[in-house]
């Protein structure tokens, strides 16, 4: 809500009616961030506003102090010597005042002192004394220059169409590192925001939020750039007033024109950038992966099952495979039992039979195919145990442990009766 | 590496703090973990304690013990207006120097002047910093009362630096204060406001009214009270225990110095244990003839048996706005300061005397005030914070008489909008120079009139209806007085100037300017806020 003023004209834009009460002098209290600023007010005597502007310009200053005392002293070349006044418009006005370095960085200081060693290189007196011509050409146009730079309006409207400051994004073709090429481009079209100070372009490290608030600062640039520069000149004469009406509305409309194409050409700027951004392409690739990651997360649960799944058949599969190679060894090793029971058995045989034969059919020769036939009958009848014990028993025996072994083993089997010998 | 800190040295304590440069401040705490330093030295033999330790001897060792020393800074003994009467006696010495007598060790007498307690005091105290810090501290800003000598503070000046603590500048206790509280929220300092700054120590109290105007302070009035401050308060309490004592044990709890400091120490106690919760308990062991001592006491009790205390310290606040010619309708906040304002009901008299409009700061009021003891030592510390950056020369340039005397508008000086009203651009003890804009309009008129007044002051007074609660039936007392709400409002007074712009597209964007410089001469500006626009100019002088 803003405070409206009484309505009312006077003949006069000023008038002082009556002097204000008497102030009071008093100490004030040395104390707090202000009161310092306060003393350097008054110790320099200067007036707020000089204080507000040397505050300002401390600032610029403390960047631009080191060779500050060349200031100026760049030589005009022949073209910009010789430069028709008339068309003062169209030099370069920091040139002419040997400013070209700094452009529209230059403080108030710097162009008075500029302007200065350009009046007195470049005055008239002096020239025609030191047997130059009279020519005061190139004089007006300091002057001129002089002129639009200490006024902040018209030095806003030149600094507008100052494309000498301008540092140009590089050709689209050519081959260029990206925040090199461009982080100065941003940088120069900085000063021309409303909205200080203004987010510059950085470089591969800046994370995600700095890059996407400079797009979106750059997004929305606001520029002050002006170009009454351009004005075509409005004639003084008042003779011709619709002549006059006619080139202020071209004035108008041209202006509302490089405004808009100003404004495209920025806004075209910052879509090239963001086009070719190699950061921009590194969040988009991240962004993708991080879905990719997402959904293999989000897909996870079923993943797990297939593969518990798999992994349960792959051990039934080994357990089955196991199991039959377990079956193939048992059956190996009950055949190779079998056959060394049956050897053995043989090898029983072999020994029952002989032990007969080792006592000499027990001194009775003439009875050894009885004998033989009993030893056979109780081999037929024997189990494989009793085979065994047997064996072990004649083995190596003699006469009469052989033959009451068999004797034993008939009655044990209750065949001695069908026996010749052994009964 | 070094750092600066900030010192409030009081009579009763002392209290430190650092500030580092984002304006965070950290209050030091001694060895013995005291944020709130008793100023006090005291001598048992060959050893010296200090703070909290040493007052803990006033019950066992007064006649050796150092207190309430202050104030004596930089005096003469026969200046002197007021004795101490607890601890060491305040002696002449040889050159006329106030000072003490101790006994030291195998009975040796010690002639203590106030400059060497002081020395001692601020070397524990440089101690107790570095300790915290962890670096040697290179400079000091201290804070005095606003009636400290120039004497005072060259000797205090000198003292300090004595004790290696080099001194940056002497501040004044309101101003520190203030500043700690502005500080304390970002946008404070900007803000145009009176504020009455009331330090209720121990053993004095101390006021102040300060305009602060675009980050300046200017103070208005002072007013000092001695004798009126915690002491007086805790003297309430230990009269009221005697009586209760007395009448338990038939026994007079004050007839010898030693009962006394027992009952005192002990009532110290409950007066804070009582600013934080409602009842405390009192307990001392053989207080007189043997008899221990126990009782309870609640806080309504406390404020009734300290009341006559608490509404003096009430009217010592009245006494200040009244001396700085203003109302209390006049006082945008009152801060309160030192140890005694943690007194609830202090805080709670002192707003019942303002207008509503008024803000009292204090810890029962608002949880996010600062400790009121802590107030002037944060100040003290962002000052020091401050200047360190600065050359001793460029500091001591800023202090010079033409720097710190400076003119001060009167009244305050505005324009008058379109309904008659006044409306203030810089407000009344504004120091010069100053610029400062106004932003305005001229609505659907083409041409209007930037009539430049000083304000006038008038009191505005609104009746309130009395609050009628709509399902509130029963209409009982209605014999309340109507409520008179007063606000101090300014009207157009004499008119200085008129300014004229003409030619304005409707709802232009205006401003109007008002710049005044050192030499007084007032600039005044109008113009259209756009591109290339022309301001229409004058000057008023006084
Ligand atoms: N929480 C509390 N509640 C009530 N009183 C308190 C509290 N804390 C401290 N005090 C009192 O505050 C007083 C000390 O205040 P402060 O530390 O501000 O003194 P000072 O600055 O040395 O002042 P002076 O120079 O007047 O003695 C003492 O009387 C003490 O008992």
């Amino acid at each position: 809500m803003s405070i409206t003023l009484p309505s009312g004209t006077r003949s006069e834009t000023f008038k002082a009616v009556h002097k204000y009460t008497e102030p009071t002098r008093r100490p004030i209290e040395p104390v707090g961030p202000l009161f310092l600023a306060h003393a350097s007010r008054t110790l320099r005597g200067h007036t707020w506003s000089e204080f507000e502007k040397l505050e300002a310009e401390k600032n610029v200053t403390v960047v631009q102090e080191n060779g500050d005392d060349d200031i100026g002293d760049e030589d005009q070349d022949e073209d910009l010597l010789a430069h028709d006044p008339r068309e003062w418009k169209s030099a370069d006005l920091y040139a002419v005042l040997g400013l070209s370095k700094l452009r529209y960085r230059a403080n108030e200081d710097q162009i008075r002192r500029a302007h200065r060693k350009q009046v007195l290189k470049h005055h008239p007196d002096k020239k025609s004394a030191s047997g130059g011509l009279e020519q005061d050409g190139f004089f007006k146009i300091i002057q001129k220059a002089f002129e639009i730079m200490l006024d902040s309006n018209k030095r806003q409207q030149y600094d507008s169409v100052d494309t000498n400051a301008d540092v140009l994004p590089p050709p689209a073709k050519s081959k260029y590192d990206f925040f090199e090429a461009f982080g100065p481009v941003f940088e120069s079209e900085a000063r021309f925001s409303k909205k200080q100070p203004v987010p510059l372009l950085g470089d591969a490290s800046a994370t995600k939020e700095q890059v996407d608030e400079f797009y979106n600062f750059w997004g929305k640039f606001d520029s002050w750039k002006t170009f009454e520069f351009k004005d075509d000149d409005v004639p003084d004469d008042t003779a011709n007033r619709d002549h006059k009406r006619y080139i202020e509305r071209k004035n108008i409309a041209a202006r509302k024109k490089f405004k808009q194409e100003d404004n495209k050409r920025v806004i075209d700027l910052v879509e090239r950038a963001h086009l070719e951004d190699p950061r921009i392409k590194a969040f988009k690739d991240e962004a993708k992966k991080e879905k990719e990651r997402k959904k293999w997360e989000r897909e996870a649960g079923s993943r797990q099952a297939a593969e518990a799944a798999a992994a349960k058949k792959a051990a039934e599969e080994e357990a089955a495979k196991k199991a039959a190679e377990d079956a193939a060894a048992s059956k190996q090793n009950s055949k190779k039992a079998k056959e060394a029971a049956k050897a053995a058995k043989k090898k029983n045989k072999r020994a029952v039979r002989g032990s007969v034969k080792d006592v000499d059919f027990f001194g009775d020769a003439a009875q050894s195919a009885g004998i033989e036939e009993d030893v056979d009958y109780l081999l037929e009848k024997f189990s494989d145990v009793q085979l065994g014990e047997v064996a072990a028993k004649v083995t190596g025996a003699d006469a009469a442990t052989v033959k009451q072994a068999f004797v034993d083993v008939a009655a044990e089997l209750g065949v001695s009766s069908s026996l010749k010998y052994f009964k | 590496m070094s750092a600066v800190i900030g010192i409030a040295f009081g009579n009763t304590s002392s209290s430190l703090a650092v500030a580092n440069q984002d304006g965070k401040v950290d209050v030091i705490a001694n060895p013995d973990g005291d944020r709130s330093i008793p100023s006090v030295l005291s001598y048992v033999g060959e050893d010296e304690y200090h703070g909290a330790q040493a007052k803990a001897q006033l019950v066992r060792n007064p006649s050796n013990t150092i207190t309430n020393f202050r104030d004596y800074v930089g005096k003469s003994f026969d200046e002197l207006t007021h004795h101490e009467t607890v601890g060491a006696k305040v002696i002449k010495t040889a050159n006329g120097q106030p000072g003490f007598e101790i006994a030291r060790e195998e009975g040796k007498k010690e002639t203590v002047t106030v400059a060497e307690a002081t020395k001692r005091h601020l070397k524990q105290i440089k101690l107790a910093a570095e300790d915290y810090i962890g670096k040697t501290i290179e400079g000091v800003v201290i804070t005095v009362p606003t009636d400290f000598t120039a004497q005072q503070r060259i000797e205090l000046t000198n003292i300090s630096n004595d004790a290696g603590l080099k001194v940056l500048q002497l501040i004044n206790e309101p101003s520190a204060a203030l500043l700690a509280h502005l500080s304390n929220e970002p946008e404070r300092l900007q803000e145009d406001k009176i504020y009455v700054v009331s330090d209720f120590g121990g053993v004095r109290s101390d006021a102040a009214v300060i305009s602060v105007r675009g980050g300046i302070l200017t103070i208005l009035a002072t007013a000092h009270e001695f004798g009126l401050g915690g002491d007086k308060l805790d003297q309430a309490l230990a009269d009221y225990f005697a009586k209760e004592f007395q009448k338990k044990y038939s026994t007079n709890a004050k007839s010898n110095a030693r009962s006394i400091s027992k009952l005192i120490a002990e009532s110290i106690v409950v007066k804070k244990t009582l600013s934080n919760v409602q009842t405390s308990t009192c307990s001392i062991e053989s207080l007189a003839d043997g008899f221990d001592f126990h009782t309870t006491i609640n806080r309504l009790r406390y404020e009734l048996t300290a009341r006559n205390v608490l509404s003096e310290m009430t009217a010592f606040v009245e006494k200040v706005v009244k001396k700085a010619g203003l109302e209390t309708l006049d006082i945008d906040e009152v801060l309160l300061v030192g140890g005694s304002s943690n007194t609830p009901k202090l805080a709670s008299n002192v707003s019942l005397i303002f207008p509503e409009s008024t803000v009292v700061v204090a810890p029962s009021l608002s949880t996010k005030a600062l400790d009121p003891a802590e107030l002037i030592c944060r100040g003290a510390a962002l000052q020091a914070s401050l200047i360190e950056s600065f050359d001793e020369d460029e500091v001591k340039e800023s202090l010079q008489p033409v720097v710190v005397n400076t003119q001060h508008l009167t009244n305050p000086i505005g324009i008058k909008d379109a309904e008659g009203n006044f409306q203030s651009i810089l407000v009344a003890e504004t120091a010069y120079p100053i610029k400062k804009s106004l932003e305005v309009t001229n609505g659907s008129e083409s041409s209007v009139i930037i009539e430049l007044y000083e304000g006038k002051r008038t009191v505005k007074e609104t009746v309130i209806e009395a609050e009628q609660d709509e399902d509130d039936s029963d209409d009982d007392y209605s014999d309340e007085e109507p409520e008179v709400k007063k606000e101090v409002v300014y009207e157009c007074g004499e008119l200085l100037s008129e300014l004229c712009l003409k030619d304005l597209k409707p709802n232009s964007k205006l401003e109007v300017i008002v710049n005044i410089t050192q030499n007084g001469t007032l600039h005044v500006s109008g113009r259209e806020l756009k591109q290339g626009a022309v301001a229409v100019k004058g000057e008023v002088t006084f």
